[in-house]
């Protein structure tokens, strides 16, 4: 038996491999303990200095969230019959009362319309296009490509005011669609390339045969092409929500009532009433659920995607 | 079933020529082949055959129909790939069935000739795997039975024994031939394999550079070669080259080596400048009389022959003989050459000189 091995790595390695790999990953994950730990203090601990590690958790930040509150002269709010919800009473203990809902679960709609909606746009038309680019003789194809990759070479705010000077021309600003149209202009060449990429590894030979079975070349598409990018079309999918769904510059430029979607909402929260962090918090948090979820869904094409290319041949 | 006809058939990708007007018939329910090294055209003649490439120039009739100009969905053929292209999202059963789900047949009628072919392929146990982990000789005779299922006009394989181990291509070739003999149906296979070729096939049409060099039987090709190319593709070892200059007229039956004479069939026209003389190591004799000499430079035990090799002043030849005959490394013999088995090429174009051994061989 040798001492070492050539292609395992030594324990020693290991050991720095897996330090390194928790350093990194207590990093990524601590502003996010953070802010969900944050959601569920009340107001007080929130601020508290030392910060507080163990808390009694509370929903007022995800109460005070969904609800616009206000305070009553002392005569009205002791006169007031007893909370009759967990919420009444959650608001009451702040001495507030409800006034009202707040704007967020329409603004976190807003949010999951035009993520999912650019999302779905840009993956259909990028797809599309990356299947053509991959396999017909496109006049200009390499022209083409690079026109498209171009859209990326400047930061996309750099054309926020032509944008937002020709939205409200075309009546689009403060609309799903203009979002949608936006978003999908962004996200539509990283979509093109990596699914060009995706498309080229399948080999051809698989729609030849569905061509020589009697395929139509789109139902070959349909039937055979796509199921084998089902990988790359989740990964690229991830990438485009992730980009959609943060996107926070032109959101504040172009939206403000109709179509405003929720990263700017959320900052608008703390100027109501005091420094609301519970609220906040909650927002932030709720806001990441959506793209957890789809990313945990499609963690299994997620991983083969990143890795593809890398085992084959 | 049916008869393939190929008609100047050309195509260019670009300012490449990929098949320049090649022209051949493959009649119905026969095993073609079509042989040649790698680009050669072969492939691209199958493909366009199949519909997946459309030529340039030139026409493919099947049954007398033009089908030159119509997509591979609408020639009914089927075709078994290099690398099987099984649909890797479907098991076995749904990856047999599905030329048939695009035929729109009925699903009881599917399921009796999947499990009908799945029989006659010895694959029934497999029907519900996936194909990922199938062996190189199940994804074989998978991609065969989707193939066969439908019974298409004509089969169009594209070396499909390239991607198999050597002892299981063995086996292949011969159920492929024995399903062949049995349905009897059109197949045109493209190969880079000469042993392959001649093994299996009906009919061999022998490329290079996308010019069809010779087109016949296995045995025809390989005893009267029409050009060299042919000559040194075709067998193992390769025919024996002998480079000479000199002159014979029609009629002639005896060219001179140097100062040797050596007889050959009678040929049917003119030849002369550069020429070359063309024996099989088979058709070559150690016998120390003869007046052709030669040095023994290596020998190689092949079990029941041996190939010797032996340097001659017009070059190296090789010759099998029985492994009984004695024959040592440096010794000095003579060469005598089988005279009906010998062919005289023209060194300048590689084309073969007509004579009475190749005359009715010749399709011109």
């Amino acid at each position: 038996m040798s001492a070492y091995s050539v292609t395992e790595p030594s324990k020693a390695s290991k050991w720095l491999a897996g330090l390194l790999v928790a350093l990194y990953t207590l990093i990524t994950l601590l502003p996010l303990v953070w802010i969900i730990s944050t959601s569920f203090k009340t107001g007080p601990d929130s601020i508290s200095y030392p910060p507080k590690v163990i808390f009694e958790p509370s929903l007022e930040g995800y109460v005070n969230l969904f609800t616009t509150r206000t305070r009553i002269a002392a005569e009205d709010f002791a006169a007031l019959p007893p909370p009759e919800t967990w919420y009444d009473r959650i608001v009451r203990d702040q001495g507030m009362v409800i006034a009202g809902q707040s704007r967020f679960g329409e603004r976190f709609m807003n949010s999951v319309i035009i993520g999912f909606g650019s999302t779905f746009l840009s993956i259909f038309l990028g797809t599309l296009a990356a299947y053509a680019f991959s396999r017909f003789k496109v006049p200009l194809k390499d022209d083409l490509l690079f026109f498209i990759l171009s859209t990326r070479m400047m930061p996309p705010i750099a054309v926020a005011i032509p944008i937002y000077l020709m939205y409200r021309e075309l009546g689009l600003s403060d609309t799903h669609l203009g979002m949608i149209l936006l978003y999908t202009a962004v996200n539509i060449s990283l979509a093109v390339w990596l699914l060009k990429g995706f498309i080229d590894e399948i080999p051809r030979e698989y729609e030849e045969a569905a061509l020589i079975d009697g395929y139509t070349r789109f139902q070959a598409f349909r039937k055979v092409v796509l199921p084998q990018a089902a990988t790359g079309i989740a990964s690229t999918a991830i990438f485009c929500l992730i980009f959609a769904w943060n996107e926070y510059a032109f959101a504040v430029l172009l939206t403000s009532g109709n179509a405003q979607t929720a990263p700017p909402f959320i900052p608008t929260i703390i100027g109501v009433g005091g420094q609301d962090w519970p609220a906040v918090a909650a927002g932030a948090t709720l806001f990441l659920l959506p793209v957890m979820i789809f990313t945990i869904l499609l963690r299994k094409h997620l991983l083969r995607g990143i890795t593809f290319g890398a085992v084959r041949k | 079933m049916s008869e393939i006809v190929i008609k100047n058939l050309r195509k260019e990708f670009g300012a490449f020529t990929a098949v320049q007007g090649s022209t051949f018939t493959i009649r119905d329910g026969e095993f073609f082949m079509l042989l040649g090294p790698s680009g050669c055209g072969k492939t691209t003649t199958l493909r366009m055959i199949a519909g997946l490439e459309l030529p340039t120039s030139g026409q493919i009739l099947i049954d007398g129909e033009d089908v030159s100009q119509k997509p591979a969905s609408q020639r009914d053929i089927a075709m078994v790939f290099q690398m099987f292209a099984l649909y890797p999202h479907m098991n076995v059963r749904k990856n047999i069935a599905y030329p048939l789900v695009s035929q729109g047949v009925p699903k009881a009628e599917v399921q009796r000739k999947v499990a009908e072919v799945a029989r006659i392929l010895r694959i029934e146990h497999l029907l519900d795997k996936g194909v990922g982990g199938l062996s190189g000789g199940d994804r074989q005779r998978v991609a065969l039975g989707r193939a066969i299922v439908r019974n298409p006009k004509a089969f169009m394989m594209d070396e499909p024994l390239g991607a198999l181990d050597a002892e299981f291509r063995e086996i292949m070739a011969e159920e492929l031939r024995a399903l062949h003999d049995r349905m009897g149906a059109t197949t045109v296979y493209v190969t880079h394999d000469q042993l392959e070729a001649m093994q299996m096939g009906d009919k061999i049409v022998v490329m290079n550079h996308g010019v069809v060099e010779q087109f016949g039987t296995p045995q025809e090709i390989y005893d009267h070669p029409a050009t060299l190319f042919v000559a040194d593709f075709i067998g193992s070892p390769a025919m024996n080259f002998l480079r000479f200059e000199g002159a014979v007229a029609a009629g002639g039956t005896t060219v001179t080596l140097g100062d040797t004479p050596i007889d050959l069939p009678a040929l049917q026209e003119d030849a002369a400048g550069k020429l070359v003389l063309g024996v099989r190591p088979e058709h070559v004799t150690l016998s120390d009389v003869a007046p052709l000499r030669a040095r023994i430079e290596a020998v190689e035990y092949l079990g029941t022959t041996q190939i010797v090799t032996l340097s001659t002043p017009h070059g190296t030849v090789k010759a099998r003989t029985p492994s009984t005959l004695p024959a040592r490394v440096g010794d000095l013999t003579g060469l005598a050459l089988n005279t009906p088995r010998l062919s005289l090429f023209d060194a300048t174009s590689g084309r073969a000189f007509r004579t009475a051994a190749n005359a009715g061989v010749f399709h011109g």
